[in-house]
């Protein structure tokens, strides 16, 4: 009986072992695989000039600094959105009230949308409906409504992880509630909170479809948010679906995923410091 | 003006339609420590936060009668319950340091109610650290995060933090629960220390520590208040069959 149970704890540790490197190994492949094909590309001009004849020739920077630019805005306009709406919540509603029910509920089905749903609809009311046309503001926008639930539910997920002595110590010295909230509360839950807006991060600069059709195809350098951008993951696309330039795709996804990585880190090791400061 | 500190008068709380505390009348007098024993659900912790009007924050419940504090019924609609909970500080069952260093956790109190000097803040810092029996283990320490301490030091940590807006009564909900002996026997200390200055309610499961600390001792049943003697006589002769029992532990 032992050797049996011996055996299927073997088997199992196995199996699990295996799904573990399997995890690692295709993260591992797809990075080296891009890494290989795109490296030849990369070069100071790749990374700082405008691309000419739709991309053939030139760089990618408009870009990378579409990219950036879009994403910003998509945080600027979501995470005080996200995260008060979290705090409302969490924080001033009952936990089943109707209204947070409804509110969650809403917050899931925006989740499962594909993107480009999204997409469509930024382009319909954005574009057309209030005029932005093809723009960072548009595609910011866009991309706000679809990262909005992520940093909502995250936020959620990370105050309701503080625990309850914190706010009834708090209350008890005579702190009202956004005090509480402010100074207790939102720094405790803080990692939890930036992981959210990490991930959301990482959502927009990937994102495609939901930018496609709503911050346009532009390849100029874009200056003003009313600017049409085009983004890196958009760029691919093109160069790729349209047999532009095969080595200039696999350049861009080079570039692509090394900002993410970079991001990641540079997340990672803010977290890090702000729970070391906490912890020790 | 009367001796008493905390004079509770008829006090009731609902909690929706349930009833937890039936006409609740207990005196409790200035620089003594008043332990509220009994079982698990009698009333006694729910009673310890009617004192700072901390039931309030459990939506559905509702309080009828008055406790006076230093004669001024603390339930009157006039009452600011920011200036309530500053005199009336509570120190909870789980210490809970908050997350930030030892210092920012014991100048919370003084920074919310308007303190900024940074000289007035390292004083009441240091006082409150001394008053809690904690300034030697701390002071070399004290820009490290209070979560680091032992559960012991947080909760000596969590009193020099009540003390730091200075209370005149002090509310204590099984403190040393989640304690290990030593560290008990510390807070214990302590707690004997403080009654110099300032009224200390105590609830506790543990009979011999409500022996050991306090001065009079009130026996709780069922949201009843049983029997209200000192200390002494409850222990060693209890005026109720029902005290007699559950101090001889019958229940309970």
């Amino acid at each position: 009986m032992k050797a049996y149970g011996n055996l299927k704890e073997k088997f199992i540790y196995m199996f699990i072992w295996l799904g573990a490197a399997f995890v690692a190994f295709t993260l591992l492949t797809i990075i080296a695989y891009v890494f290989v094909k795109g490296i030849g590309t990369i070069s100071w001009e790749f990374i700082t000039a405008i691309p000419s004849r739709m991309g053939k020739e030139g760089g990618i920077s408009s870009a990378i600094v579409g990219t950036i630019y879009l994403t910003v805005v998509a945080l600027l306009i979501s995470t005080p959105l996200g995260i008060g709406s979290a705090v409302y919540l969490t924080e001033y509603q009952k936990r089943n009230s109707r209204f947070s029910r409804a509110v969650e509920m809403s917050a899931e089905a925006l989740s499962g949308i594909p993107s480009i749903i999204f997409g469509l609809f930024g382009f319909i009311f954005f574009v057309i409906f209030l005029g932005l046309g093809w723009s960072i503001l548009s595609g910011g926008l866009t991309l706000a409504i679809m990262i909005l639930p992520t940093i909502m539910r995250t936020t959620q997920e990370a105050l309701r992880a503080v625990p309850e002595e914190f706010r009834s110590n708090s209350l008890a010295l005579g702190a009202s509630k956004w005090q509480t909230i402010s100074k207790i509360v939102l720094p405790s839950s803080a990692p939890g909170i930036v992981t959210g807006v990490i991930l959301s991060i990482g959502r927009s600069v990937g994102e495609t479809a939901a930018i496609l059709l709503t911050a346009g195809s532009a390849l100029g350098m874009p200056l003003l948010p009313t600017d049409p951008a085009r983004s890196m993951s958009v760029h691919l696309y093109y160069l790729a679906a349209e047999g532009i330039s095969m080595e200039r795709a696999y350049g861009t996804a080079l570039l692509l995923i090394v900002m993410i990585l970079i991001i990641n880190y540079l997340a990672n090791l803010s977290l890090r410091r702000f729970t070391y400061r906490l912890k020790s | 003006m009367s001796l008493y500190k905390i004079q509770a008068k008829d006090v009731c709380l609902f909690y929706h339609q349930e009833q937890a505390l039936f006409n609740v009348n207990l005196n409790i007098e200035a620089n003594q420590v008043t332990a509220l024993i009994g079982p698990s659900g009698c009333g006694k912790s729910t009673f310890l936060r009617s004192l700072n009007r901390l039931n309030e924050l459990i939506e559905g419940t509702t309080t009828t009668g008055e406790v006076l504090i230093d004669g001024v019924n603390i339930y009157d609609n006039d009452t600011d319950v920011v200036k309530l909970r500053k005199e009336v500080g509570m120190v909870f069952q789980k210490p809970s340091a908050f997350p930030m260093s030892i210092y920012d956790n014991v100048a919370y109190g003084p920074r919310i109610h308007g303190i900024t000097k940074k000289n007035t803040l390292d004083e009441i810092v240091e006082r409150s650290l001394r008053q809690a029996n904690l300034w030697e283990e701390a002071k070399d320490r004290l820009t490290s995060s209070g979560l680091r301490m032992s559960g012991g030091q947080q909760q000596r940590l969590v009193i020099a933090r009540v003390l730091s807006v200075n209370p005149k009564v002090i509310l204590m909900d099984e403190p040393a629960s989640a304690l290990d002996p030593i560290s008990t026997a510390k807070l214990e200390d302590l707690i004997s220390e403080l009654k110099k200055e300032y009224t200390i309610v105590i609830v506790t499961h543990n009979m011999q520590q409500a022996a050991r600390v306090s001065d009079s001792t009130a026996f709780f049943l069922s949201g009843h208040l049983i029997e209200y003697q000192p200390t002494e006589r409850l222990f060693v002769n209890p005026g109720d069959k029902r005290t007699e029992d559950y101090i001889t532990g019958r229940f309970g």
